[in-house]
């Protein structure tokens, strides 16, 4: 459809942050001679509007008058040809592909009284360049656009809008199975991209050869959907044969086990619904939910990130009657940023570019929604480099006396927030299957772009919908779409839906494709008839657009017509009930390791250096600063700290109640590298370091709650699930003496990529989240020093723990003895440091993890631009110990506390039997001075230190200089 | 004495409404929250309130630019109708998003007693979002309720903050004439430029503005996330020299000083 073209440019006295932008990303692709870019933001509109209105469209609400100019080019007019040596590249959308700008394009044609026409965006740049053309569509394909969902155009600007989409295809499709073999019902599965495997496709075949007839294309798509492995978690509630047992239900039997045994009286709501619910005061609960974006964020980081963290706002909102988010956390893993481009498989994206999209995907979809990202990490494996990470929380809270939902039979069926679209159709079985080079041509349709402000005005009806009491249940539309949403509400009840009444954002969805689309910034309530009018209206208040979309019933079948034709009429037990119990073989291997060699070290100094500079325990700040963390007004404890405000922070505080001072301690804790020494060590020092971190900022060990967040290479093979089963199994045991119940989880079982004839798989992760409520947040902790003359006390024992740790990897190697938890002491560490930071034993308290007692000092140091005077004779050993064991240790259960010298007998007394040692003193000569052996050992400024730890992901920096790969 | 009335506006996008409205319940203030949408069907319930504030957020996105959807909206209706509420000595704040919406209506700096946008708030420097805080020095200003001389810590956190004037002639008089309520400065108090203390590249270091009668209020940092003290970055460091918490944080002081006006003027 031909459309006016109106590019707005800044005048050129003024300055271009989007040029010099796209100049830095241009030149850091690698694309010599570049003198200058200028950016031109674009916009099209109908090409029905007459050119004066077009004029005055783009002068009163295009161009900002102070510092813009623009140009129009009328629809049919050529291109224009770009001055000598300079080329003009577009990055415009694919067809399909959501622009969120185009409705407030045409809200604000309403706005100014003009007709209201089709509308869309691009971005272009005039790049001064006299080099090859084809260089210059490359590097813009890599460093401008995401070819996923963007075209790149070299000196010509798009011919016009996405036409009128096609006729939809409304027949029902009923699909024939009786007469397939188990091979035959296989290659059906595949080929429809639904991701069941033979027993399960057998289960559906005799279902509906009972009933005599074929099932339809759209109750197979449900079925798939409910059964994906990302709905029902198969292999983790299947059962499983490990060493000589049978594991009834993996999960029932070891994570919900524990929260079942500790039954701990502060868990409100647990496994049942979309997020935890846990006590926080006498009127309200927190709930917390921690999931994965990893497939989407794979193919597009941008649009994957960003929707990842929409959809878990949206499991926090839908959990019991409504909860308000307060606080988002996000973890990271990559490979490393400084990969060589020869070492990148075909088909994955470069890790750099994969981090700065997720990073800005989380940034533009988390600020609009006014939710703080208020905690999180980043980590670095060569096995992420298929298969990155994107894990995404959200904590919420609500009154505790709507903890509780039940859609009642006669309810009405609201679908409120997006339409839908084609988009992140088969996003749930996607998640199921193998990444390998063609994904992103394959599953471009699995993506997913999202479009905050109308999640935004979803929550807020949702949340003063709740307030009024307008519903008896609620959840949000994530994968599989209106078809789980609707079809896990039904459960018990039954439910009649009317395809023909759901928005869409565009015509020619076939009534399936509604059905299972994963659009975006969806929710679906139970509404009693009597309050239907009074949601509309709120709905129609907040500008949130709501539609009745059926109504549940009580006989047990959901049916789904389209116009009155039905398209399902499934039986709700067999949805629900009928999954084939799936069993898998496990088995555990030790890896064949080497272990470590590492010669004395000779200059303590440069090693201490390395280890600050390597990029998991280098500073994030790049990243963490694009992120809104203080919106909504509870911070009390930020993601950095110290003087300069940069030091790191072991956890979030939040007071998410204006004016009590009751509060929220968030933390997490994940060591990939130790997984590939063993699973099990991985396991429980990613819960001992989340438990460390909360108590290090204050939090209370007896009243925290841990999430479960698993990632695996692939779970089909016996030994990987043998590393899961035992992983899960030291997770289990130590969380019982912790007494931390799990209080939800999720996983993600297939990140393996396939390139060639190489399969690249990711070390097994299980992502711990810690939550702890606490009576005030006055009395909480960050990690920076704050007095020259403290003490400098180490709590714990260091051991000769070497194995798989930030030391050996800048020797290069991994060893083969991962640091272990002790349960005995680690428990007596986490309540004895606890009872002395409640007692104000301390100014400053940091956890030792990654980098040992090292990083730990480092990082209390420069955050406080103080320095240090300790002797690591006086450490806590368990062995004879070099002095570059002690230093770079990562022992577990220990923690670096900045002790004013007149509170020593006290700490001592909270600490009770739990070993720690006084290593010397805080100074105010900003230097770390290191004795050992009675002699000098090492003299180290903190401004270096600072220096080699702030370097390596200031990203705006490296870019700056033309630095980056 | 009753409380005064401040009209807290909604609108999509709109996301720090709850922290504004509480704030100012903590200084005394009777805040009620009013929807855009009901706001456009009768402007005239501007006129039983004392204030108005434009929280901060994302309205509409921030699509196209950054406010511009919102102002238009507002534009024919209330954009005259705030421009009296101010004439009849209403007070007026917009706080970062807030601000924004007010520049592009026109209502700031308002030299000319017009609805005219001279200024812009725009991309920042850098080319992306940010959240740092930062140090303000109140201005000797017209401003009725920003008391001049005073150095507060704030959040900043937005992406198109750079407060750019038509030509830098007016960018000087904004200075000189007390349009400019408060600046960014650097370590050494100095009004500042540079990254990072000032956190979009604004020239002059011009971080609010206020109207010709001192009656209206940008900001670009946020008072609305400074005013408790458990606020503030290093309230531990502040509680280990005082020995005590301070009742509040540095961005109480605006919300405070409005509704002290307003007591006095009411």
């Amino acid at each position: 459809m031909k459309a006016w073209r109106i590019d707005v440019l800044a005048r050129p006295e003024q300055p271009d942050p989007m040029g010099l932008s796209a100049l830095r990303a241009l030149r850091s692709a690698g694309l010599d001679g570049v003198q200058d870019v200028r950016s031109r933001r674009g916009y099209l509109l109908g090409a029905d509007l007459p050119e004066a209105q077009v004029r005055t469209f783009a002068r009163a609400v295009l161009c900002d008058p102070v510092i813009d100019t623009f140009v129009v080019h009328a629809p049919d007019a050529a291109a224009q040809v770009p001055p000598r040596g300079t080329r003009m590249v577009a990055v415009v959308p694919r067809p399909g592909v959501t622009d969120p700008v185009a409705h407030s394009l045409q809200k604000a044609l309403a706005d100014l009284g003009l007709p209201v026409t089709a509308a869309g965006t691009y971005r272009a740049f005039d790049v001064r360049f006299a080099g090859d053309g084809d260089a210059l569509r490359s590097a813009a394909r890599k460093a401008l656009a995401n070819d996923v969902v963007q075209d790149v155009l070299l000196d010509a600007l798009p011919a016009g809008l996405p036409g009128a989409a096609g006729v939809a295809d409304l027949a029902v499709h009923p699909i024939p199975l009786a007469h397939l073999d188990t091979a035959g019902l296989e290659k059906l599965s595949k080929d429809g991209g639904l991701a069941l495997d033979g027993a399960e496709m057998t289960a559906i075949q005799q279902h509906f050869g009972k009933l005599g007839r074929a099932p339809t294309r759209l109750e197979l798509e449900t079925l798939a959907q409910t059964w994906s492995e990302h709905c029902k978690h198969k292999t983790l509630t299947g059962n499983v044969r490990f060493e000589g047992r049978l594991i009834e239900n993996l999960l029932k039997s070891t994570i919900a086990k524990v929260t079942h045994d500790l039954a701990r009286d502060f868990c409100v709501s647990v496994f049942v619904d979309n997020a935890g619910i846990v006590k926080f005061d006498d009127e309200h609960s927190v709930c917390i939910k921690v999931e994965t974006h990893n497939r989407p964020s794979a193919i597009e980081p941008f649009g994957g990130a960003g929707t990842g963290v929409g959809g878990v706002i949206r499991d926090v909102l839908g959990t019991g009657l409504g909860a308000r988010p307060v606080a988002s956390t996000d973890v990271f893993c990559f490979a490393p940023p400084d990969l060589a481009a020869k070492d990148l498989p075909q088909g994955c994206m470069h890790p750099l570019s994969l981090l700065k999209g997720v990073v800005a995907g989380v940034r533009d979809y988390g600020n609009p929604m006014g939710i703080p990202t208020v905690n999180g990490s980043v980590h670095f494996d060569e096995n992420f480099v298929g298969n990155p990470l994107v894990y995404v929380g959200n904590v919420g809270i609500l009154p505790t006396a709507r903890a509780k939902k039940q859609a009642r039979a006669g309810d009405v069926i609201v679908a409120l927030g997006g339409r839908t679209g084609r988009d992140g159709i088969h996003g749930a079985t996607f998640s199921s299957l193998e990444l390998h080079t063609e994904s992103e041509k394959l599953s471009s349709g699995a993506v997913q772009i999202g479009d905050p402000i109308t999640e935004r005005k979803a929550m807020d009806a949702v949340l003063r919908a709740a307030d009024e009491d307008l519903f008896t249940a609620i959840t949000d539309c994530g994968a599989g779409g209106f078809s789980s949403a609707v079809g896990e509400m039904a459960e018990g009840l039954g439910a009649v839906v009317e395809l023909g009444n759901a928005p869409l954002k565009y015509q020619g969805l076939a009534p399936w494709e509604v059905w299972i689309s994963e659009a975006q910034e969806r929710m679906v309530l139970a509404v009693p008839p009597a309050k239907l009018e009074r949601l509309l209206a709120v709905c129609a208040a907040e500008a949130c657009e709501a539609v009745v979309l059926g109504r549940f019933t009580s006989d047990q079948r959901l049916r789904v017509e389209f116009q009155g034709t039905v398209h399902a009429d499934l039986d709700l037990h067999f949805l629900h009930k009928g999954l084939p119990v799936r069993v898998r073989d496990a088995v555990w291997r030790a890896p064949k390791l080497a272990p470590l060699s590492l010669p004395r070290e000779t200059d303590l100094g440069r090693a201490w250096l390395a280890v600050m500079g390597d990029f998991g325990v280098c500073s994030k700040e790049w990243i963490v600063r694009q992120y809104d963390h203080e919106v909504q007004a509870a911070s009390a404890g930020k993601p950095l700290c110290g003087v300069k405000e940069d030091g790191p922070s072991d956890a979030a505080v939040l007071a998410p109640k204006l004016g009590s001072r009751r509060g929220v301690v968030l933390a997490n804790g994940l060591n990939p590298r130790y997984s590939r020494i063993d699973p099990a060590a991985m396991a429980e020092c990613a819960l001992d370091e989340a438990m460390r971190n909360v108590v290090a900022a204050g939090g209370d060990p007896d009243y925290t709650v841990v999430l479960d967040n698993y990632c695996w290479g692939n779970t089909r093979d016996a030994e990987c699930l043998g590393e899961l089963v035992r992983a899960t199994e030291a997770l289990c045991a130590l969380a019982m003496r912790y007494r931390t119940p799990f209080v939800s989880g999720k996983d993600s079982l297939h990140n393996e990529f396939r390139a060639g004839d190489r399969t690249i798989r990711i070390p097994g992760c299980i992502l711990v989240t810690a939550m702890s409520v606490i009576p005030d947040v006055a009395r909480t902790l960050t990690t920076d020093c704050k007095r020259a003359g403290s003490l400098v006390v180490l709590v714990g024992t260091t051991k000769d723990e070497l194995g798989g740790s930030v030391y050996a990897k800048s020797k290069g190697q991994l060893g083969d003895r991962a640091p272990r938890v002790d349960h005995e002491v680690a428990h007596a560490t986490l309540r004895g440091v606890a009872r002395a930071l409640a007692a104000r034993c301390a100014l400053a308290a940091h956890d030792l993890s990654e980098g040992g007692l090292a990083a730990a000092l480092a990082e209390m140091c420069l955050g406080g631009r103080l320095g240090a005077a300790i002797d690591l004779d006086r450490v806590v050993v368990q062995s004879t110990l070099r002095a570059e064991q002690i230093l770079f240790s990562e022992s577990q259960s220990r923690f670096l506390l900045e002790v004013p010298p007149d509170r020593l007998d006290d700490l001592r007394a909270n600490l009770g039997p739990v070993p720690f040692a006084v290593l010397g003193e805080v100074t105010k000569e900003a230097t770390i001075v290191v004795r050992h052996g009675g002699a000098d050992a090492a003299r180290v400024a903190v401004a270096d230190l600072e220096a080699a730890w702030k370097r390596p992901l200031d990203l705006d920096a490296t870019l700056l200089s033309g630095g980056a790969k | 004495m009753n409380s005064p009335k401040v009209l807290v506006l909604r609108a999509p996008g709109i996301n720090c409404e709850r922290e504004t409205h509480f704030a100012f319940e903590r200084a005394g203030a009777a805040p009620s929250y009013v929807h855009i949408r009901e706001l456009l069907a009768d402007p005239t319930r501007l006129d039983s309130f004392a204030m108005l504030a434009v929280p901060g957020g994302f309205s509409y996105g921030d699509d196209i630019s950054s406010g511009r959807v919102l102002a238009l909206e507002m534009k024919s209706s209330l954009g005259p109708r705030i421009l009296q509420f101010v004439a009849r000595g209403g007070l007026v704040i917009g706080i970062c998003n807030g601000f924004q919406v007010l520049v592009r209506l026109g209502l700031l700096p308002c030299t000319r007693g017009t609805l005219d946008e001279e200024v812009t708030l725009t991309h920042n420097l850098s080319n992306h979002y940010e959240c740092r805080w930062v140090t303000l020095r109140t201005q000797k200003s017209r401003c009725v309720f920003l008391p001049a001389g005073l150095t507060l810590r704030w959040p900043a956190a937005h992406g198109e903050g750079r407060l750019v004037a038509r030509d830098p002639a007016l960018q000087r008089m904004l200075l000189d004439e007390g349009y400019a309520a408060a600046l960014y400065v650097d370590d050494k108090g100095e009004a500042t430029e540079r990254y990072p203390h000032n956190p979009n590249g604004a020239p002059l270091g011009f971080a609010a503005l206020t109207n010709g009668n001192g009656r209206v209020l940008g900001v670009m940092p946020h008072p609305d996330r400074s005013f408790l003290p458990t606020h503030m970055p290093n309230w531990r460091r502040t509680m280990l020299e005082r020995g005590a918490l301070p009742e509040d944080g540095d961005g109480m002081v605006v919300f405070r000083e409005m509704v002290k006006v307003a007591k006095a003027e009411g």
